[in-house]
């Protein structure tokens, strides 16, 4: 089932600032799709819009070609899952799974059935006489994902499904979600403030900033041709250069950066450099040439993440496979001349 | 934390406050019993068998079986348009429900003789319409519901806001209905904090003097209260009588403490 917003716009309060402003997204049958934004960008009263938790001041929600923006909550036919777990507490676990399926009359038997399906599912099979409170982090929000898809809602919604849990536990259920989604094939919207998490999860992913929408792509899209400079700072973490440009480049300290085409002289623009975008060589290479200088340096495992500080005083984070940084005998004080072929350059009036 | 003080200074210490408790609290409290119990266990009885002071049982026991539900049912409601709702006045409303705390119960007496009165309009309108309010039970009702509602509400609306309200929409989400929520989901999280403003309210109900006295008209055998019982019995120098039905009022506050300490208990294992 298709989910589309339409020019969605919310407000908390008569004055000030809505939290969603004309925000307009479609989110593929089938497909995982990631509201994407930093805290307070509007992402979750978007989610939230969607599954009629949160009434709308303009705008639309459809789920295929109905509308369903005057539709109360327990009539959408959804699966929420919360960060919070929100699981009912005085209630054992297969309780809260079939909860869905005793609000709507379903008899003893049938529950029982199908709750086992879930618990198998979420691979909790024998927890089903436990209660909430006696679980992990972890199997809380599987339990949380059973109730959630036991009345076989045809969308799921997650609001930072793994933003309570530890880094490892994360990546485990992320992992799991994914194949989740596999087997259930449902249209699922998820928020996160993760960008690896949406990168690696979606096909789809709507990035927000500020209550409005900023950008709606795949992840190679939104990665490789970021719309907008906030785009490439969020997701992907590019270093921004400013300057105006001359000859179809600019120049930053004694560093070059090529413009596209049709940008006149004079303007002012932003390059986005992404921190692997960086090729370094040792000054020793060619003296004179140094354009930056190590100001730290870190090993990330396989990689290399250092601060490099430009002549004009701007520091910049580059990244570098720890076998290049071995080779070239990189150490904190080094000089270094920087080639930005990669660069992605932005033209002027866009801000961060 | 340790202690540090050397132990004259907590001698001093623990003997003060006991001192102190002891002189206002046990001993008054004990000096009831010893009174009531003055003439032994037989004329004890006697006094509580009495009609006035049966009658005055009984009244208490209406009055609180008709407030205290009347508060349960006004405070979760309260409390949930305060916890799930954003809409406009609402610290209004919050501030107005702590206003009988506030105010003396005597004045909120007053309140009501002055609203229901032979001297104001509604009261004149309800005399033609042969209904009386004030000297008689509902208006003994009227008043304490008056002193006794923020007991309920109060206890549980931090509770609510505490906890958040996750659970209900995630019940909202599962197809389940307004009442099912309230009844299965929100009533289950706040229950602890429910009974124990429910207990609060039930010992705040029977006690009640102030605002009672006001409304009453001290007719005996029919509009009396029981503490409003214990002050004409001590005005009448009818001792054992009067410290006979006050000892049924401690008896009750001492089952108050003992249920708090149970849900307290209740609360912390869950």
């Amino acid at each position: 089932m298709m989910i589309s917003a339409r020019n969605i716009t919310k407000r908390y309060t008569l004055k000030g600032t809505p939290a969603v402003f004309d925000a307009s997204f479609a989110a593929p049958p089938e497909g995982i799709t990631t509201l994407l934004g930093p805290s307070g960008s509007g992402k979750t009263t978007l989610l939230r819009v969607v599954a009629g938790l949160e009434s709308v001041d303009q705008g639309q929600v459809l789920f295929d070609h109905r509308d369903v923006t005057r539709l109360p909550a327990r009539q959408r036919g959804i699966g929420f899952v919360f960060q919070s777990f929100a699981l009912f507490n005085h209630m054992s676990v297969r309780r809260n799974i079939g909860y869905s399926l005793e609000v709507r009359g379903v008899s003893k038997a049938d529950r029982r059935r199908r709750t086992d399906e879930l618990l198998a599912l979420v691979q909790l099979e024998g927890y089903g006489d436990g209660y909430p409170l006696q679980l992990s982090g972890g199997q809380r929000q599987r339990v949380g994902f059973a109730r959630a898809l036991a009345s076989k809602p045809e969308i799921l919604l997650l609001d930072e499904p793994f933003g309570s849990l530890d880094t490892q536990v994360r990546l485990e259920l992320r992992e799991w979600l994914t194949q989740l989604h596999q087997t259930t094939r449902l249209t699922t919207l998820m928020v996160t403030h993760d960008q690896e998490e949406a990168l690696e999860l979606s096909q789809q992913i709507v990035v927000m900033d500020g209550g409005r929408v900023v950008q709606v792509g795949t992840p190679s899209q939104i990665y490789d041709q970021p719309k907008t400079p906030f785009v490439a700072w969020f997701v992907g973490t590019g270093n921004v250069l400013r300057g105006t440009v001359e000859g179809a480049k600019i120049t930053v300290g004694s560093l070059s950066v090529a413009v596209p085409s049709g940008v006149p002289d004079g303007s002012e623009v932003q390059a986005i450099v992404r921190p692997h975008h960086f090729r370094l060589e040792k000054n020793g290479a060619a003296p004179g040439r140094s354009v930056g200088t190590i100001t730290r340096l870190v090993g990330l495992g396989g990689n290399v993440k250092l601060q490099l500080k430009l002549p004009s005083n701007q520091s910049v984070t580059v990244q570098l496979s720890r076998r290049e940084a071995e080779s070239m005998r990189l150490e904190v004080g080094d000089s270094v001349t920087v080639d930005l072929a990669e660069a992605k350059v932005f033209v002027a009036n866009y801000s961060i | 934390m340790t202690m540090t003080e050397s132990w004259p200074v907590r001698f001093l210490l623990i003997g003060l406050t006991l001192g102190f408790l002891g002189l206002f609290v046990v001993l008054p409290m004990l000096s009831v019993f010893v009174e009531a119990f003055a003439r032994g266990l037989g004329p004890y009885l006697a006094k509580l068998m009495q009609p006035d002071a049966l009658s005055a049982i009984q009244l208490t026991l209406l009055v609180a079986s008709i407030a205290v539900p009347l508060n349960v049912v006004f405070g979760v409601s309260a409390a949930w348009l305060i916890c799930k709702y954003r809409f406009w006045g609402k610290s209004v409303l919050v501030t107005l429900i702590d206003l009988p705390f506030s105010v003396s119960p005597v004045v909120s007496g007053l309140i009501y003789v002055l609203m229901f009165g032979r001297r104001s309009v509604l009261g004149t309108w309800l005399e033609q319409h042969d209904i009386h309010i004030i000297f008689t039970t509902p208006g003994i009702v009227l008043a304490t519901i008056f002193v006794t509602f923020p007991f309920v509400a109060r206890e549980v609306i931090p509770l609510m806001q505490d906890q958040g309200n996750d659970e209900e929409e995630a019940a909202l989400t599962l197809g389940a209905s307004g009442w099912r929520v309230l009844f299965q989901v929100t009533l289950p999280k706040i229950k602890w904090g429910l009974l124990y403003g429910i207990t609060l309210c039930t010992a705040r109900t029977m006690g009640e003097f102030g605002a009672v006295s006001v409304v009453s008209g001290h007719i005996r055998g029919r509009t009396t209260t029981m503490p409003l019982e214990v002050e004409i019995l001590y005005n009448e120098y009818d001792t054992v009588g009067a410290f006979a039905l006050a000892s049924l009022l401690m008896f009750l506050a001492l089952a108050t403490l003992i249920a708090k300490k149970i849900i307290e208990v209740s609360q912390h294992r869950t």
